[in-house]
């Protein structure tokens, strides 16, 4: 089997006290889009930056492409492209002057840069935009600049840090079909996205961290899996009663609380499970108020090992007052 | 040779020729200087001193002509000074992001913006002594074609290595001020004695004390000290002071500048190689 791509072995960062990225390792194979997956703050931006050299390694040992990421940064600078979290585009500049200067600040020679610009302009959409300055397009036609940029090089691994930040829906589809496409040409992205449908879409594999740790890697499906087959959300006039009715049966993995009542994991398929949960709870004269059947999404993984929601974090994070820009 | 500083050269040159704002300010500053202040003071103070003579066979410089050069050395200090400014946005931004995660090596950064920083530096200069001939600065007067041209020579050897060193000094400070509101005040802050501490509007000789020995390290002086030798020759009358300027002034100047500009530059490298651009 051939190296993985990037390699990652016990990397740590911390900023003063605070640690960001706390002991990972993990390994992506060459063609993978690879998702980091968690919410703002988790250290995905911080592993990212110590990727692309922006942040110098602290602990642990890192390849990428095959070079030694404290080594040989120049080698590892020349195989990758990066969107940035934030946007990094002189307003100033054409959409075909963007892409020209950071062609020429990787010294691609004249002709062979000229055309990849050309294609690139094209792959995004953005021929009709070409002598257009930056500071004229929309915040979607941004970002698609950036990820022509990133692709400029003929990078061998892609960077993305949340590349559909903000960014309305049609857009995002459109983004995630790009990514799509330059990952059909061999090209090995790594995707950072606290958006879990999109993890869930584009990615072959999935790591999800939280708190600088990684606490769950592997596809959708086996993420998805791990947490039993599927899930039923059963409200009743009696939780209490129903859960230690209910965690008793042989089909249930785990019964926890949510927010309106229960959610019962199964090992069993759902629509076949339904009536007999439903009478098994009946017989014990407590009443259902609704009950609804779902397959496990990513976000539940999350919750799963995690006790938390995505999604309840970034507005917990909206609420104090601290969910800007990530570490 | 590698030549991506070029690359840097050449967006830091559209940026200066795109914003218009920015052009117009930088060109038509200076020039009105010249006519406002350089106008005023000098008709108050010619009629002050009128024609004190000089030593015999020693020309006597009018003040316009004697602070055409002290202007040409303000415009290219806040020039450069302030070009610290647009590249504490350029990492604000991020553009510096997308320069430092590329294979360029950190001193291409350098060098790409203080030619930038020479170029603009250049232009305004030739603005001046232009403008400043028609207004009646004597510059080269009683010079032959072939000295004259010489002495442009010099001057652009002056000014490459002022402008550069100043540059250095800016990225310097802009790389370390987090806020743009600290820098603006800090290279205002600087440039208010690195201007008024040097022979620019008026001779050293009978300053304090103090501001003396400002001016005695200030690269402004020595700066024009060689402007002043190209431009009005080695011996000239102004202001009530006579001035000559040997070769061994001139080889001090060019060693005094030459150190500044590498000092200033080794500073420079070793803070954007430190610099955390995130």
């Amino acid at each position: 089997m051939e190296n993985p791509v990037i390699s990652v072995e016990g990397l740590s960062y911390k900023y003063g006290k605070v640690t960001a990225v706390d002991n990972i390792s993990f390994s992506v194979e060459k063609g993978q889009v690879f998702s980091f997956l968690g919410p703002n703050g988790a250290g995905k931006t911080t592993t990212i930056n110590i990727l692309t050299t922006l942040m110098p390694i602290q602990n642990g040992k890192v390849t990428i492409a095959g070079f030694d990421l404290e080594k040989q940064q120049d080698s590892v600078r020349k195989s990758i492209g990066i969107v940035f979290q934030r946007q990094t585009l002189d307003w100033n500049l054409s959409v075909w002057e963007t892409l020209e200067f950071h062609g020429r600040l990787y010294s691609i020679p004249k002709n062979d840069r000229r055309k990849r610009i050309d294609d690139l302009i094209n792959l995004v959409e953005l021929e009709e935009k070409r002598n257009e300055f930056v500071k004229n397009l929309s915040g979607g036609m941004k970002r698609r600049l950036e990820i022509a940029r990133g692709l400029l090089t003929r990078p061998k691994v892609l960077f993305l840090d949340e590349p559909t930040i903000g960014l309305d829906p049609y857009t995002r589809m459109k983004i995630g079909h790009y990514i799509r496409e330059v990952n059909g040409e061999g090209v090995t992205v790594f995707l950072t996205t606290h958006y879990m449908d999109e993890a869930d879409h584009l990615s072959d594999e999935i790591c999800i961290i939280d708190r600088g740790r990684i606490i769950a890697n592997g596809t959708s499906d086996s993420l998805k899996d791990s947490l039993g087959m599927d899930m039923i959300y059963l409200e009743t006039d009696d939780g209490e009663k129903t859960t230690r009715l209910v965690k008793d049966m042989k089909e249930v993995t785990a019964v926890r609380p949510s927010s309106r009542g229960l959610v019962v994991s199964l090992n069993d398929e759902g629509p076949r499970f339904m009536p007999k949960l439903v009478e098994r709870i009946r017989s014990e004269k407590i009443e259902i108020k609704s009950v609804n059947l779902k397959k496990p999404t990513l976000d539940d993984v999350f919750i799963h090992f995690t006790g938390r929601g995505l999604r309840e974090e970034e507005q917990e994070k909206k609420k104090t007052g601290n969910g800007g820009g990530e570490h | 040779m590698r030549t991506e500083f070029l690359t840097i050269y050449w967006r830091d040159m559209k940026k200066f020729f795109r914003i218009k704002a920015m052009l117009f300010t930088s060109l038509v500053q200076p020039a009105l200087w010249l006519a406002i202040y350089g106008l005023s003071m000098s008709t108050n103070l010619d009629l002050i001193t009128p024609g004190i003579p000089g030593q015999l066979g020693v020309a006597s410089v009018n003040y316009l002509t004697f602070m055409a050069a002290g202007v040409i050395s303000m415009t290219i200090l806040f020039t450069c000074l302030y070009s610290g400014i647009s590249l504490q946005f350029d990492k604000y931004y991020g553009l510096m992001k997308e320069m430092v995660a590329s294979p360029l090596p950190r001193s291409h950064i350098l060098i790409g913006i203080s030619l930038s920083g020479v170029t603009k530096s250049l232009i305004q200069a030739v603005i001046i002594i232009v403008f400043g001939l028609v207004l009646g600065v004597r510059f080269f007067e009683g010079f032959t074609v072939w000295s004259t041209l010489l002495s442009l020579l010099g001057v652009l050897v002056f000014i490459v290595l002022f402008a550069m060193g100043l540059l250095f000094l800016s990225v310097v400070i802009s790389m370390r001020i987090e806020s743009h509101e600290g820098l603006q005040g800090i290279i205002t802050l600087l440039s208010l004695p690195l201007f008024f501490a040097s022979n620019a509007l008026y001779p050293i000789d009978s300053l304090p004390l103090a501001i003396k020995a400002i001016s005695y390290v200030n690269p402004l002086s020595y700066f024009i000290n060689g402007l002043r030798y190209f431009s009005l020759g080695s011996n000239f009358y102004s202001f009530g002071t006579y001035y000559t300027y040997s070769a061994y002034d001139m080889l001090l100047s060019l060693t005094f500048l030459l150190g500044f500009a590498i000092v200033m530059y080794l500073l420079a490298l070793r803070t954007i190689k430190k610099a955390k651009i995130v």
